[in-house]
C-alpha cells in the first residue's frame, strides 16, 4: 500500500529534547537557545505537565522572545503527546514556523519515564536528557530513552561525588546498550553554552537539507 | 444504543490490558523483521490471514453461545481456541487479555453469559469479546471485526510506540489493512453461525502459521521486553 507522506513544507530542522523530570530538559533547551539564537532563527514548544513552568522560564529568562514560544498542554499524559497522538504538538510547530520560518524547532517533552521516546513523525531526532543524580545505574537499565535516542546526555556531571555516581560506569553502560549512537556527559552549571550537545547539534544541521 | 456500546468495544481508551500487548510486533521489531510503515502493512497482511480468520470466527462463536437459550459448555469451545494455538506464550497472553476483558465486562455489561463465562476459569480472548458483545446488545458480525480491530489495533499502537514510526501515517496503514478485514470477518462470521449450529468445534478455522508462534515463545524467553507478548 502507499504509506502517507507527512507532507512537511519547510526545511526547518525539528529536535526532540526528552528524558525525566528534574534530569535538565528545559535547562538544555535554554542553554541552546542562548548559544544559538544569534546565528539561528529559532522556536521552541513546550509540553508541561499541568502547568506553563517551563514555557515561563523560558520566557522570564529571555532566551527567546515570547511569540518564539508555545506551550502545549498535553492532559496527564506527556507521552501521548509526542508519540502516539503527535497532532497538539504537529498544530504547535506547524503554527510557529508559519509564523517566523525557523532553522531549528526544539520540542521539549514533559518529564517522563525512561520509555518515553518521541515519534519520528514529530521531529527528526530526538536527545534523552539524564541526570546524575537519578543514579548511576539509569543508563544500564536502558530503556528506548537511554537505547534508542539519537543523543544520550547525561547532565549534572558535577554533582556525581556528593551522589556516590561512578561516571565511568554510566559512560560505559551508555556505551553497551547504545552501540554507534553518541552519549555526552555535561554538568550544565559549569557549561552553560552546553558545547557538547550544540556540537551534535551543528551535525544534525549539516546534514539537513541546506537552505 | 448497540453501535455506541461496540464503539466502546473498540476504543482502546476501555481499560482491558491490551496497552501491554504488541500482538507479535515486538519480537518482530527486535529480530529486524519490522523496521517501518511499509513492514507493517505486511505484517498486518499477515495477521489477518493467519490467526485473523481464527480470533474472529472464535470472537462471533462466543457471541453466538453467549446469546442463545441453550446452556453453554465453554470448555469445550475454549479446548478448541487452545488447539489452534501452538505457542504456551501466545495462549498464557490470550487467556491474560481474556480475563482483563471479561473483568471489566462484568462490570460494564452485567450478564449471566459472563457470569458462566467467568466460572470456566480464565476463557481465551476472543471467546470472551464474543460473549461481552453479546452481553453489549450487538451480534455476531459485530464480535468477529471487533476481534480483528484489536488484531490490528494492538500491532499498530505497539509499532508506533516501539518505532517511533509517525501515528498518522500508520493509523492510514491500519485503514488500508482493515478493508481485508470485513472480509475476513464476513467469512470467518459464517464459519462460526455453521460451527455453533452444528455444536462442532472442528468447523473453526485452523488458519495459524509457525512464524508469529515461534516468536512469541522467544519473546516470552527474553530477559528484557517492553510489551507481555
Amino acid at each position: 500500500m502507499p504509506i502517507p507522506a507527512a507532507g512537511r513544507r519547510c526545511r526547518a530542522l525539528r529536535i526532540g529534547v526528552g528524558g525525566p523530570v528534574g534530569s535538565g530538559k528545559t535547562a538544555l533547551v535554554a542553554a541552546l537557545c542562548r548559544t544559538l539564537r544569534d546565528e539561528l532563527s529559532l522556536v521552541v514548544v513546550t509540553n508541561d505537565i499541568y502547568t506553563t513552568e517551563d514555557a515561563d522560564f523560558l520566557r522570564t529568562n529571555g532566551v527567546l522572545p515570547d511569540e518564539r514560544i508555545t506551550a502545549v498542554r498535553t492532559g496527564c499524559c506527556p507521552h501521548t503527546a509526542i508519540r502516539d497522538d503527535i497532532t497538539a504538538n504537529l498544530d504547535a510547530v506547524e503554527e510557529l514556523i508559519a509564523r517566523h520560518d525557523p532553522d531549528l524547532v526544539l520540542v521539549e517533552s514533559g518529564g517522563d519515564n525512561l520509555t518515553a521516546t518521541f515519534s519520528y513523525g514529530l521531529i527528526d531526532a530526538q536527545i534523552f536528557v539524564l541526570d546524575v543524580a537519578g543514579g548511576d545505574k539509569v543508563p544500564r537499565k536502558g530503556g528506548p530513552g537511554v537505547t534508542r535516542s539519537d543523543l544520550l546526555v547525561i547532565n549534572k556531571v558535577d554533582l556525581a561525588p556528593l551522589v556516590g555516581a561512578d561516571l565511568d560506569v554510566m559512560r560505559r553502560d551508555a556505551a553497551a546498550v547504545r552501540g554507534d549512537l553518541p552519549t555526552v556527559l555535561i554538568s550544565l552549571r559549569d557549561q552553560p553554552d552546553a558545547e557538547p550537545v550544540v556540537s551534535w547539534l551543528r551535525g544534525q544541521l549539516r546534514r539537513a537539507t541546506p537552505r | 444504543m448497540t453501535v455506541l456500546a461496540s464503539l466502546l468495544l473498540a476504543d482502546s481508551r476501555l481499560p482491558t490490558g491490551g496497552h501491554a500487548h504488541s500482538g507479535g510486533v515486538e519480537a518482530a521489531v527486535e529480530r529486524g523483521l519490522l523496521r517501518d510503515e511499509a513492514d507493517l502493512a505486511l505484517f498486518l497482511a499477515g495477521r489477518l490471514l493467519g490467526t485473523g480468520p481464527v480470533v474472529a470466527a472464535v470472537a462471533a462463536v462466543g457471541c453466538l453461545l453467549a446469546a442463545g437459550a441453550a446452556p453453554v459448555d465453554w470448555a469445550r469451545w475454549d479446548t478448541a481456541v487452545s488447539a489452534r494455538t501452538p505457542s504456551a506464550a501466545a495462549r498464557e497472553a490470550s487467556r491474560a487479555q481474556g480475563a482483563a476483558l471479561l473483568r471489566t465486562g462484568r462490570r460494564v455489561w452485567p450478564s449471566t453469559a459472563l457470569e458462566a463465562l467467568s466460572r470456566t476459569g480464565r476463557p481465551h480472548h476472543p471467546l470472551v469479546l464474543g460473549a461481552v458483545v453479546a452481553a453489549a446488545g450487538d451480534g455476531a458480525g459485530a464480535a468477529a471485526l471487533l476481534a480483528l480491530h484489536h488484531l490490528l489495533g494492538g500491532a499498530c499502537a505497539a509499532a508506533v510506540r516501539l518505532l517511533g514510526l509517525d501515528p498518522i501515517a500508520v493509523a492510514a496503514v491500519q485503514a488500508y489493512a482493515s478493508r481485508s478485514a470485513e472480509q475476513v470477518a464476513l467469512g470467518a462470521a459464517r464459519l462460526a453461525r455453521e460451527a455453533v449450529a452444528q455444536q462442532e468445534t472442528r468447523l473453526l478455522p485452523s488458519t495459524g502459521t509457525p512464524l508469529p508462534e515461534v516468536l512469541a515463545e522467544l519473546h516470552a524467553r527474553t530477559e528484557v521486553a517492553l510489551f507481555a507478548s
